[in-house]
């Protein structure tokens, strides 16, 4: 381990005896009495099965420990200062993972020991967690207007790959068409999901072009590439661009017509002012809960839900857990348990669909009090406020001269800004930027070539008018130097 | 010198709690938000006139209207129906390794340093949480051996389908995919391996035990051929069973060209004692929500922190961090990964809170921490023995590692009173059920208790305690149990609309429709 070496002492002296605090049976007297009780004199006695060739014959060689909680929290908050956060910085950076408000109450609840330091246990045992699973997919029923919501998994792109499995596995189809306009981060999870170089589980991935001026879906591309293969078509609405896309109708049409699936992506805190993909006929929709109360945490916050409609075939090809409400045996009690446990690798092993672990509870609940506490009127304002943001910030932008905002007309939250205009590059722009405490837009330069030198640029609800006022005037600066 | 342990009184909150779709008013408020200045307003115009016509919602969406305290109490009766681990002695939960989470380690993690940070800002400005990763990887691959960790995947799950996948690049790599098309496990590894094996593409072997409970060496031989991609085990096994012969399984698999991957999940018995590296193991992981005490946050988000020997390192997810001077990178340039298999670069609280969790423990820390969970097992199953009706199946003269796994065979035999029953009524005792066992059951009637160090022996005497009042229970009054449990936040639920599509429900508006206003019961 040199690498410790300069900066920290290995440990070299051997600490024996030590009453750590997390281990109430390493007091000597009570191991001792133990190992009478198993009748065994030496602790090395419990390894005897392991072949000798196999232990580990030496200490670990890891650094001195800090045994005090408060040298330990020292060492720990020196790192930490040594990150720039999104409080103390203006942050234009979105992409997958954006800056909301976290109401305190979030917090508050996800804090809480009963919730954080439960796994998993049984209705009778955790019935807060069964039922808070329930109220998360009952309130995003609500706003996808669709009446199955998984609990979700790992991720938006996960969610994305495992719906696409699913598409696959309903329509025995092997190909799915995928918009070039969905988040290439999650175009790459859904790779690993989908494209494997296996034949058997194999579903080839076939990208749809979009309009360079409109940020649309091409639909005449679409319509060339879909055939008699295709399982499913999956965008997602806003698109990576930021762009609304208005065509979903036409593009759920032209799935249908072919026999395929229309699967859309879809962030749940654009729902108080934009139609959900239901209605505009997706038959599956996924994203993210992110957005719901959870902080960013470097992209530790993600998550991701499954939703569709209420037809056994959806239901029976869900990987995912599926809580439903029941009935007890005591009249008028509300009972919860898993719809089908069945289908999950939990029952059937390498006979599941797909496979289910450990997710993300926490955030499931997390998401289900931001729901509640936002209600209809809190997800109406925020979306108009988001666009307000967004709209002032594309015009205050593109009065900087050199700079060019595409695809303007229809932007929640992000669009992109062109630096083409300026001779300078994104990323010459953000190290002037990050001099001036702001983190630039993210360059997608060379993920979207097409584009030129261009960023994408992120305005949620925390910008106030003065922040939008200030990244323009710092863009002014930096690019007249 | 044993004291007379007295079972306490218990009973779990009961707050008959509505489901929030029925609560609060219309007009009332959980949370305002912020309205964009006039200015802007002024500017843009109406909001809705930014959207096209077709994407505007008219009406809006049907969620709760509540005021916020009402809303806080609602979610705090919840979380006090909801048994955590903090608050009982959970040792019964079984190859979870419900150890304690240190709250120093929280509230790090809860620091703005952490949660406001976004996975794209500049490297400049995340150099903390990159040498905290670092770091980690670097403790782990001496604890296990290999060279090179990531913590991309965010569960177990996403760590053994993220190996299926380098089982697959390597392979791929070498023209010879086509060919290896089997991944051999065992029934008593967890059910992720063969499930995510099958996912990425492989043809799944399940091997039986023999009939001392270890994993079949015969068997193994004889499923090992030109069509293996590789092993995906689990050691010590859901029995609690080191599998002595690993390094020949490995060596056998080797032999026949394919690659080694030990599911680590749960390696709290073995810090410090034997590594996957000596095994000749290729790849493992370390959930970091067990072994390396981040908490399980009522089922994640965890981390499974998946690590590889340096000749695999280049299969990898992207991005690896890597250090130049004394700065961190992250490392994209990697043209053979598998790519990514979830977006950004994993769980990364958990990553701090197995860091600060190590760095607590140091070396000796953590082979205490291996030594008391083997020992507290053993201890536990010690007093388990001597309760009637328990059986412990397959090998009697060894010890176990961290978990055992036990029967309530006999107890069923005797008394009809079979696992399912005891642990119904163990929660009338005040600890979380015991966990029974993955499917299928080879152990009839299973029951798997990991006794972690975090417990004291008064409570694993207790918790022994509470099995011994079952047991007698079962015996003297068998109705007891079945009708079981007496004291819980709800009665038992009717699991007939979970298999009926005209009765499941996964939404209130589901539930609403289906209900046809005839109430609860009618479902």
């Amino acid at each position: 381990m040199k690498d410790f070496l300069k900066e920290w002492k290995m440990a070299t002296t051997e600490r024996k005896g030590i009453v750590h605090p997390y281990i109430p049976n390493s007091v000597p007297e009570i191991k001792a009495e133990m190992m009478r009780e198993i009748g065994i004199a030496d602790i090395e006695e419990l390894y005897r099965i392991i072949p000798d060739e196999l232990r580990l014959k030496r200490r670990l060689d890891l650094p001195e420990p800090f045994i005090s909680e408060s040298d330990l929290r020292r060492h720990v908050k020196d790192i930490l200062s040594k990150n720039r956060t999104c409080e103390e910085n203006l942050n234009f950076l979105g992409a997958g993972c954006w800056q909301h408000y976290v109401p305190a109450v979030c917090d508050e609840i996800n804090g809480r020991s009963e919730f954080l330091t439960a796994y998993g246990g049984v209705p009778y045992t955790t019935l807060g967690r069964f039922q808070a699973y329930f109220e998360f997919q009952s309130q995003m029923g609500e706003l996808l207007n669709m009446d199955v919501v998984s609990v979700p998994t790992y991720s938006w792109g996960t969610a994305a790959g495992h719906a696409i499995r699913m598409a696959s596995r309903i329509t025995q189809r092997d190909e799915v068409l995928i918009g070039k306009t969905v988040d290439p981060e999650r175009r790459e999870v859904i790779r690993t999901f989908c494209q494997s170089p296996n034949v058997r589980t194999r579903i080839d991935i076939r990208l749809i072009d979009y309009d360079t001026e409109t940020g649309l879906l091409n639909l005449q591309d679409l319509e060339e590439k879909i055939s008699s293969r295709t399982a499913a078509i999956y965008i997602e609405n806003p698109n990576y661009f930021g762009t609304i896309e208005s065509q979903g109708q036409d593009i759920s049409n032209i799935a249908h017509r072919r026999g395929a699936i229309s699967i859309v992506g879809v962030d749940p805190l654009t729902l108080g002012i934009l139609i959900p993909p239901a209605d505009y006929g997706a038959d599956i929709a996924v994203g993210t809960a992110q957005t719901l109360g959870i902080h960013m945490h470097c992209g530790g916050g993600v998550t991701g839900f499954i939703a569709s409609r209420d037809e056994e075939q959806y239901v029976a090809e869900y990987p995912l857990f599926l809580i439903s409400l029941t009935d007890t045996v005591e009249k008028g009690e509300y009972g919860f348990g898993q719809c089908t446990y069945e289908r999950t690798s939990y029952m059937s092993r390498d006979k599941a669909k797909d496979w289910v672990g450990t997710v993300t509870g926490l955030w499931t609940i997390t998401a289900a009090v931001y729901m509640a506490l936002m209600g209809p009127q809190g997800f109406r304002d925020i979306g108009r406020t988001i666009v307000h943001k967004t709209h002032y910030a594309i015009k205050r932008i593109s009065e900087v001269k050199g700079i060019r905002v595409l695809f303007d007309s229809r932007a929640f939250r992000e669009f992109v800004v062109n630096f083409d205009g300026t001779g300078k590059s994104v990323k010459d722009v953000n190290d002037a930027l990050l001099e001036h405490n702001i983190f630039g837009g993210k360059d997608i330069s060379k993920d979207f070539p097409e584009l030129g030198n261009s960023a994408l640029y992120c305005v949620t609800e925390i910008h106030t008018q003065e922040n939008i006022d200030k990244l323009a005037c710092t863009l002014q600066e930096v690019l007249a130097k | 010198m044993k004291k007379d342990i007295k079972l306490r009184r218990y009973h779990s909150p009961v707050w008959s709690e509505p489901v929030i779709m029925e609560m609060g008013h219309p007009g009332e408020r959980g949370v305002l938000v912020p309205e964009a200045e006039e200015e802007i307003r002024a500017t843009v115009g109406e909001a809705e006139s930014c959207i096209p016509a077709n994407m505007r919602r008219k009406e809006l969406p049907r969620l709760p209207e509540i005021s916020q305290l009402q809303l806080l109490r609602h979610f705090l009766h919840l979380s006090q129906e909801n048994l955590g681990m903090d608050s009982n002695i959970e040792l019964g939960m079984g190859t979870a390794t419900m150890k304690y989470s240190p709250k120093v380690n929280e509230s790090l993690a809860r620091s703005p340093q952490m949660t406001e940070i976004h996975p794209y800002q500049d490297e400049r400005t995340i150099q903390g949480i990159l040498e905290i990763m670092h770091k980690l990887n670097l403790f782990l691959t001496e604890i296990s051996g290999l060279d090179q960790f990531v913590f991309q995947p965010s569960g177990g799950g996403l760590a053994t389908y993220t190996n299926a996948c380098l089982f697959r690049a390597y392979h791929a790599s070498r023209g010879e995919l086509e060919q290896r098309n089997e991944v051999i496990t065992t029934i008593f590894s967890h059910p992720v391996n063969p499930a995510t094996a099958n996912a990425a593409g492989f043809r799944v072997i399940n091997l039986m035990p023999d009939e001392k409970g270890y994993p079949d060496f015969e068997a193994l031989k004889a499923s090992c051929s030109k069509r293996t991609a590789g092993l995906m085990i689990t050691n010590p096994e859901d029995t609690g069973i080191y599998n002595p012969r690993i390094k020949e399984f490995v060596d056998a698999v080797h032999g026949v060209g394919g690659l080694c991957f030990c599911d680590q999940a749960n390696a709290n018995g073995m810090l410090g004692i034997a590594r996957v590296r000596e095994a000749g193991f290729d790849a493992c992981h370390f959930n970091l929500h067990k072994t390396f005490s981040s908490p399980h946050g009522s089922f994640g988000p965890g981390c499974a922190a998946f690590g590889v020997r340096e000749e695999l390192a280049k299969f990898l997810p992207v991005p690896v961090v890597i250090v130049d001077g004394d700065q961190y990178h992250l490392d994209y340039d990697r043209p053979q990964s598998i790519g990514k298999v979830r977006e950004f670069f994993g769980n990364i609280p958990a990553v701090l809170r197995a860091y600060a969790w190590i760095l607590s423990m140091g070396a000796e820390g953590l082979l205490e921490a291996s030594q008391v969970s083997v020992l507290n097992n053993n201890y536990l199953g010690k007093q388990l023995m001597t309760i009637p009706g328990v059986v412990k199946y397959y090998d009697q003269e060894n010890f176990r590692m961290e978990l055992t796994r036990f029967s309530w065979e006999k107890l069923k035999e005797d008394t009809g009173c079979g696992a399912e029953d005891v642990q119904r009524r163990m929660i009338d005792y005040g600890v979380q059920v015991h966990f029974m066992s993955h499917h299928p059951w080879v152990v009839p009637e299973p029951f798997t208790p990991e006794p972690c160090e975090s417990y004291s022996k008064e409570d694993i005497d207790y918790f022994a305690e509470v099995l011994r009042q079952i047991s007698k229970e079962a015996y003297t009054d068998p109705e007891i149990v079945k009708t079981a449990p007496h004291q819980a936040t709800i009665h038992r639920p009717n699991t007939a609309p979970l298999h009926d599509p005209k009765k499941w429900a996964m939404t209130w508006r589901a539930y609403l429709k289906k209900r046809g206003g005839s109430g609860l019961s009618e479902l």
